[in-house]
């Protein structure tokens, strides 16, 4: 009797997740993989095949754009981790108790700002009409009003604020669990900075790095207000392209297809980093 | 008249049997426990009580009545856990209406029986306070209260003094009594720790391996212990193993493993034919100089373990057996080093064949 | 702390970095904030005097955020959506959690993977699937009984939909980490005094979920309330405050109203999130 209602209470838990996973997650991959197989040929009327991944290889301009967004998220990435790994360390292993909250939750803060209103921050910034550019012109360093907006390092700026945040985040965890005797030990059997951090605190730290690349990446990969914002119109992001392929074109099979591509590619990275550092994606996603 | 009474209970978790083959019942009013070690099945022949878990084998009737087709909150008994699992969202008011309220009670009668059964745990007022501003006595007497509130046939407690230091454990283990006494209901107590179940209970049953060894009251468990595990779980006791030479008037002439030779009077149940045995005395049963009769040894002071009235002399015999000597308040007046004989009168040593349940 | 022989110097260093470091964080935040107040048509040096008009003026052109029908539209819409939405993936992360936490069921590693991957996947993907996806099956329909089944064309059900596939994976991390230092004890205590299931759920179980449920919901709620990428695909007429804030930027450039949006924004969501701290903190 007990075990039946076990079972009943099973499958009215398993509904919801199974519903959800189904048809809010499988089915719609399925669906893009599936569209981006067809190719229209008149109305209504439709073949099957490769042409449409044929296309992306015969345009230069859209694995271009792949490529570009490819390297610049993993330039992304790199730099977030160099950039956040010593302000965490610096939460989790050296403020001080009290200060240690306040810097996290106002490292937390921006997280809660919408990239909006962050990209438009930037803007204000850094535009011909902007801040930089003024206090630039009040001290004298240069003559008339400069364009610091539409270029290739703003852009990169840009993307390494909205995503370091996600990257310290984890760090911070990891770091935090960290038994400070550990160091200690380390120096003590005679271990310099160096071999110290590289012997210990990385190997520590192992799995909040790699839970921060994997999500910083892949915000990286599929942003779409930052480079277009702050890298103008012609920012050459693949998102962008995605985009508009569905709502400008209208041309659902190939943007169907640079959908696959995207997710293909970030899954590729994401499965290699794991891999590579022997982590799974249950354990280090999950555990913020 | 039995409350609680359990007809070879079995329960196997795939192929380990966590309780073999347990019978035993517990008259109204007393103070029942189960003493054994950890693993040994006691809890899990609790949760059985409870409802938590069900038998495989066998019946657990409470009143007389078999209560095996009851869900666990239908059934009057209740529990005081290990941990206690008071509700920490809750007042300790409100802890102690939750049963009420289930039940269904009037409102009305609710806030005078929550004063009432604060009154008698001798926590009177307490009832608007959270449960972390609570002490861990007070934890323990309000996690009783919450079961006593709704008039249980059987209170079952699980290790509930556990979690606390030693000084506060000594104490509640009388108050524990004491409430047992006041609320007239019976308890039934599991521990792995054999001075709470001694002192407390009417009778205990200690358990070993899934199964009983032995039912009785404690005074019975000290002194005539029916098997080598019960001799050695309750209480002190100096242990050796050995081969029995011969019989003579019902007692064993044994030689111990290493050297020495001893008189034993064998436990309830005979030897049999077996002649490997392990020979238990008590620290208190030896006493210091020569004996007229029983059985002597000669050694030499090893150290002396001073522990008020628990003090210990501790003896190397010749063949380099460490023996254990009661010597109350070290009034003895020996010293380390000094040469030294030991007697004990032969019915206070006991033997069990090794290996035998 | 956990320093090797401190040299003052490294010391310096290190502080200014992290000091820098918070300087990169706040400036754009600032310079969005400091504009809203500035009695001026751009949102650009130099400084005319301090305004609120940007909030609380009703004519053009300095039309103040609280009298412009489309953002007021937008962040109605986007309340709405993130109410519902929240709701709905609390719900199924109550369920989710107790699932992962408290059954036992074949494949459960490969379904728990399964669970997490949606914050995994770009959110311009979520949304691009999603709309095929809802489409493909309108058009059956259509094609099929020649009815028009508007909630699966773009608008808001189909914008909650989104935000909800990868909102339940947060939900349910959240609360399952509560659940997961639950003392199941408590519930026996509940069922051993007499309580229903139902009742130990709701007396005993819920109550002791309760700040993860809420965070939960603040969570979701302000994510979904930031949420560009997902949204973008699939918005109808009744677009949401993000994406109505950036048509203004793309459209009109950028005027201090958004600046004063901004301002409202960040004062809002941090407030919320900051009440959800204080009540974890409570509770804990």
């Amino acid at each position: 009797m007990r075990s039946d209602a076990g079972k009943l209470s099973l499958i009215l838990l398993m509904a919801p997740f199974a519903l959800w996973i189904l048809l809010l997650i499988v089915l719609p991959q399925l669906g893009i993989g599936y569209v981006s197989l067809r190719e229209k040929v008149g109305p209504g009327q439709f073949t099957f095949g490769f042409g449409n991944y044929m296309d992306f290889l015969g345009e230069p301009i859209y694995w271009n754009t792949l490529l570009r967004t490819a390297w610049m998220s993993i330039l992304v990435t790199i730099l977030a981790l160099l950039v956040g790994f010593p302000v965490a360390y610096y939460i989790a292993k050296i403020a001080r108790q009290r200060s240690r909250a306040a810097l996290f939750l106002l490292c937390l803060i921006p997280l809660w700002v919408s990239d909006l209103v962050r990209a438009f921050g930037w803007i204000v910034l850094l535009r011909e009409t902007g801040l930089v550019s003024g206090a630039l012109q009040w001290a004298g360093l240069i003559s008339g009003p400069v364009e610091l907006l539409y270029n290739d390092v703003t852009v990169v700026i840009g993307l390494v604020y909205t995503v370091v945040l996600f990257m310290i985040v984890p760090l911070v965890s990891t770091l935090d669990g960290m038994d400070d005797a550990l160091l200690e030990a380390g120096y003590n059997l005679g271990g310099s900075r160096f071999t110290v951090f590289r012997r210990i605190i990385v190997p520590y730290a192992m799995p909040g790095i790699v839970a921060g690349c994997i999500i910083t990446f892949m915000l990286t990969a599929g942003s779409y207000l930052t480079p277009i914002l702050l890298g103008g119109k012609n920012s050459s992001w693949f998102t962008e392209q995605i985009y508009n392929q569905f709502i400008t074109r209208y041309n659902w099979e190939a943007g169907a297809t640079f959908g696959v591509l995207l997710l293909g590619f970030t899954s590729l990275v994401i499965w290699l980093g794991l891999k590579l550092t022997g982590q799974s994606l249950a354990t280090t996603v999950a555990k913020d | 008249m039995y409350d609680l009474r359990c007809d070879s209970v079995t329960k196997r978790f795939g192929s380990f049997t966590a309780v073999n083959n347990v019978s035993f019942d517990i008259p109204s009013g007393s103070f029942f426990s189960i003493l054994g070690p950890s693993g040994c099945g006691k809890t899990t022949l609790m949760r059985m009580i409870a409802g938590f878990e069900n038998p495989d084998q066998g019946d657990i009737l409470i009143k007389g009545r078999s209560v095996l087709k009851d869900a666990p909150n239908k059934r009057n008994v209740k529990m005081v856990f290990q941990h206690l699992a008071l509700f920490p969202m809750m007042t300790v008011g409100e802890n102690i209406a939750y049963g009420l309220r289930c039940r269904g009670d009037a409102k009305s009668e609710i806030g005078g029986k929550v004063n009432a059964v604060l009154d008698r745990v001798g926590l009177p007022g307490v009832e608007d306070k959270q449960i972390s501003q609570l002490s861990g006595g007070q934890k323990q007497r309000i996690a009783i209260a919450r079961c006593m509130v709704l008039e249980p046939d059987v209170l079952l407690l699980d290790e509930p003094l556990g979690a606390l230091d030693l000084k506060l454990r000594e104490h509640m283990k009388i108050e524990l009594k004491q409430l047992q006494h006041q609320f007239e209901t019976t308890f039934l107590y599991i521990t792995h720790d054999q001075s709470e179940a001694l002192v407390m209970s009417d009778n205990v049953a200690v358990m070993n391996a899934g199964r009983f060894e032995q039912i009785g009251p404690p005074k019975d468990l000290y002194e005539n212990p029916v098997s080598g595990f019960v001799a050695g779980f309750v209480g002190d006791s100096n242990r050796w193993g050995g081969r029995v030479d011969r019989m003579s008037d019902g007692t064993a002439h044994v030689a111990l493993d290493g050297g020495d030779s001893v008189l034993a009077t064998p436990g309830a149940g005979g030897l049999g034919d077996n002649r490997e045995v392990e020979v238990f005395v008590r620290p208190e049963a030896i006493s210091v100089g020569r004996g007229a009769e029983g059985c002597t040894l000669s050694g030499t002071v090893d150290s002396l373990l001073f522990n008020g009235a628990n003090s210990r002399i501790l003896v190397r015999t010749g063949t380099g057996k460490l023996i254990e000597v009661a010597d109350q308040a070290g009034v003895s007046g020996v010293n380390e080093g000094d040469a030294i004989d030991i007697h004990w009168q032969g019915h206070r040593a006991l033997c069990f064949g090794k290996g035998a349940a | 702390m956990a320093q090797a022989n401190k040299s003052p110097f490294l010391t310096f260093v290190y502080r200014s970095y992290v000091t820098i470091f918070f300087l990169y964080l706040v400036a754009p935040l600032l310079a969005a904030g400091v504009f809203a107040f500035n009695d001026s048509l751009f949102p650009a040096l130099p400084w005319q005097g301090f305004t609120l008009d940007w909030f609380f003026n009703d004519t053009e052109p300095k039309l103040g955020m609280f009298h412009d029908e489309r953002l007021l539209r937008g962040l109605k819409n986007s309340v709405y959506i993130g109410v519902i939405v929240s709701a709905l993936a609390v719900m199924a992360g109550t369920c989710n959690a107790f699932l992962f936490e408290r059954k036992q069921f074949p494949f459960k590693n490969a379904l728990y993977v399964l669970m997490v991957v949606p914050l995994v996947i770009p959110g311009v993907i979520l949304g691009i699937s999603l709309l095929v996806f809802a489409s493909m099956i309108a058009n059956g329909i259509d094609a099929a009984t020649g009815v028009n089944v508007k909630w699966l064309r773009p608008g808001i059900p189909l914008i909650v939909l989104g935000q909800f596939s990868f909102l339940t994976t947060i939900t349910s991390l959240v609360i399952a980490a509560r659940l997961q230092k639950f003392d199941i004890a408590l519930e026996e205590a509940a069922l051993n005094l007499g309580a229903s299931r139902s009742r130990v759920l709701t007396t005993v179980t819920l109550p002791f979920l309760f700040p993860a449920l809420f965070s939960a919901f603040v969570v979701s709620f302000l994510v979904s309330f930031e949420n560009f990428n997902t949204t973008l695909m699939l918005v109808g007429s009744d677009a949401p405050l993000t994406i109505t804030m950036y048509d203004r930027v793309v459209k009109v450039g950028s005027t201090p109203v958004l600046n004063a949006v901004s301002v409202f924004l960040m004062i809002a969501s941090g407030s919320l999130a900051l009440l959800s701290v204080l009540i974890q903190r409570k509770k804990d």
